[in-house]
């Protein structure tokens, strides 16, 4: 320590070479405000407004009254009104809905019945935080009249858990894991490949090469779709055999949907590369739209409990719909087909970011 | 675009403005075929801007270019597969072997699939890389990876090839050899515009345009350029060069005083009479011993008259 100068010495030109790099200087300041102030709103375990339907079968008022009161915990928010138990299963598998409130014919009866439950609930089970609030909604009691509240020995509401009944979050996480990994690898993979080469000076060969930017944008991407597949398969594979994680839709529509979410990302890591100058910025970028992904997107936290806005951004990241359709095909059963929103979400995506980066990307240095 | 064109690259008032920088200044250029032509400048004259403008990968804030007929960088994508350009930092893959680097730049310009490994194998022969051909690219030495760059360049059998700066990181003995090779190009009818800041080089062009702060100063052969200096050139031999030196630069009809080593290399404008007579009467009058003989310009000179007129130009502007 006789020199402690030398040590300032450092510390200044580091600094001074942080200030020169605006993204990492705008970074510094973006990742803890944007980040605190949407996932401190977006983070809320207290979850609302799950969408739900309702099959009254018994249609009295005292079944009406109470349908109303579910409503007004705000817990539940009543989408659809349907007739039979099959329908609220359907919507429920296609992801419709996360809750189904199922009435019996003779629910009036069952109400008074101090051992039977009246209704059911039939609840998306692969979200354990959706779970636990349809649970607390177990209790609530059931009045006749609005008056006297009669003593249960059975809870008034029966929760019946789909597609997780042993309650394993495996089944939750690795169906999301997907996406995760997929956005992680594939757009750090081909910003880091086209910034790599600006970098080293490759670009500045290849774009005097009569090669068309289209056929280098392909050349670039195909491999790292390649890529991404086999990174699908490992994770199947192993979610199967040490998971217990089932396929229970058809791998072919899995994949095809993977297919489509690799190219959105892949279309973006493309877009990041026209913006970014080194593979630190790429890096850095990659991070900075990898936390949404995994926060935002229904990963984590259901995306019913976030706020609107939130939920519109929510929207936007391709991860929201792919882990929507991993979560329906591989748990659900459910086909692409009845989720095709989330397909045309996927491709309208890419193709905005793919043009983006056709157009930034010129194959001049100027 | 017809073959018997006389010049392959015309540019007229070719100009190119970063900012408040201008980096090439209305540029006139004209470059006959299968000859090898220089850009003599020092660093930030505008050479690589001039080059990038030429291949279209920068477009000049003015004035236009047409090279091989094609006028850049309106339609350059065409014009891509007849010219070869070579970066001034390498940019080849240093992860890729030698020949795995070939084999890549071959596939890109869709060399014959029938005739791409005889090529590749020519080359490697050619630019004495038979035994690397197996090497990381990333792991030569700066003679072998220049090698490599210009046989990419040339795979194609480019009609034009643009190379910038191709030697500033290379021993002389590669310089030497990579110099051959160009003649042996130029002379199957390859034209070469390579730039350099090396006198000894611009020496060996049939014809260069010395640049400067991005405007051309001078052009011809370096013969001619050599023989219109418009300056007598005088050596001094002196026991004391740094003296001389300094009162030679009292003198001020004296444009510039280089020394080299014991020696000291002046620059007096032809309109002056006697300079030989003058400057040993200005050394003798201060009792130096200085031996003083008038010499032929060589490029250097050339290169010194030319910046210092431009120089004086713009002082007096």
């Amino acid at each position: 320590m006789n020199h402690p100068a030398r040590i300032f010495a450092i510390m200044k030109k580091e600094l001074l070479q942080l200030s020169r790099d605006r993204l990492t200087f705008a970074m510094i300041v973006g990742i803890p405000v944007m980040q605190m102030l949407l996932f401190g709103f977006a983070i809320n375990t207290d979850v609302r407004n799950l969408r739900s339907a309702v099959a009254d079968q018994s249609g009295t008022h005292l079944s009406r009254q109470f349908v109303a009161e579910l409503g007004q915990t705000q817990v539940l928010d009543m989408r659809y009104v349907v007739d039979t138990a099959a329908e609220l299963e359907e919507l429920l598998r296609i992801g419709k809905i996360s809750v189904g409130v199922f009435i019996p014919a003779d629910f009036d009866r069952r109400a008074l019945d101090k051992r039977r439950s009246a209704a059911q609930l039939l609840v998306d089970g692969v979200d354990p935080t959706i779970l636990g609030v349809a649970n607390q909604l177990r209790n609530i009691p059931l009045r006749f009249d609005s008056t006297v509240a009669r003593e249960k020995e059975a809870a008034a509401i029966e929760i019946r858990p789909y597609y997780n009944p042993e309650r394993r979050s495996a089944m939750f996480v690795i169906p999301g894991l997907i996406g995760i990994i997929l956005t992680l690898t594939m757009m750090l993979f081909t910003a880091v490949a086209v910034v790599r080469e600006r970098e080293h000076g490759n670009l500045e060969l290849l774009i005097n090469t009569p090669i068309s930017t289209t056929q280098l944008m392909i050349g670039k991407v195909v491999p790292y779709i390649a890529i991404g597949l086999i990174q699908l398969a490992i994770i199947i594979v192993v979610g199967s055999l040490l998971f217990k994680v089932p396929v229970r839709g058809s791998v072919v529509e899995l994949y095809f949907a993977a297919l489509v979410f690799i190219a959105a990302n892949l279309s973006l890591g493309l877009f990041v590369s026209t913006v970014v100058k080194s593979q630190f910025q790429a890096i850095q970028i990659t991070i900075f739209f990898l936390l949404p992904s995994i926060l935002l997107s229904g990963f984590v936290f259901p995306f019913d409990g976030m706020p609107r806005f939130v939920q519109y951004i929510g929207e936007v990241l391709p991860n929201t719909h792919f882990i929507r359709l991993t979560r329906g095909i591989m748990l659900r059963d459910a086909s692409i087909a009845e989720m095709a929103r989330e397909l045309i979400a996927l491709g309208i995506f890419t193709m905005v970011a793919m043009t983006a980066a056709v157009l930034r990307f010129t194959k001049r240095l100027d | 675009m017809s073959g018997d064109e006389q010049y392959v690259i015309r540019a007229r008032g070719l100009t190119k403005q970063f900012g408040q920088l201008t980096a090439v200044d209305h540029l006139d250029l004209d470059v006959p075929r299968s000859i090898i032509y220089g850009f003599l400048g020092p660093n930030g004259s505008g050479k690589t801007t001039a080059i990038r403008m030429l291949c279209g990968l920068l477009t000049p804030t003015e004035g236009k270019a047409s090279v091989l007929g094609f006028d850049v960088p309106g339609d350059a994508n065409p014009l891509k597969s007849r010219i070869g350009y070579m970066t001034q930092k390498f940019s080849l893959y240093g992860d890729l072997t030698v020949r795995e680097n070939l084999r890549f730049i071959a596939d890109v310009y869709s060399y014959p699939r029938a005739d791409r490994n005889r090529r590749i194998d020519e080359l490697l022969e050619n630019y004495d890389l038979g035994n690397q051909h197996k090497q990381l690219a990333g792991t030569m030495s700066g003679g072998q990876k220049q090698r490599l760059a210009l046989a990419c360049a040339v795979l194609n059998k480019p009609e034009l090839l643009l190379l910038d700066e191709p030697t500033s990181a290379v021993d002389p003995k590669s310089r030497r050899d990579f110099w051959a090779k160009l003649f042996a190009l130029a002379d199957a009818g390859t034209t070469i515009l390579v730039s350099t800041h090396y006198m000894d080089e611009a020496e060996r062009c049939h014809r260069l345009a010395i640049l400067d702060h991005g405007r051309k100063v001078a052009d011809g052969s370096p013969a001619d350029l050599q023989a219109a200096t418009g300056m007598s050139v005088i050596e001094v031999l002196a026991d004391n060069p740094w003296a001389a030196q300094l009162e030679l630069n009292k003198m001020q009809e004296i444009r510039s005083v280089t020394q080299l080593g014991i020696r000291l290399r002046v620059l007096i404008p032809d309109t002056v009479h006697d300079p030989l007579g003058r400057v040993t009467g200005a050394l003798n009058s201060d009792g130096m011993k200085a031996d003083c003989t008038l010499v032929k310009a060589s490029l250097e000179d050339v290169f010194v008259a030319v910046t210092l007129k431009d120089d004086a130009a713009e002082k007096a502007a």
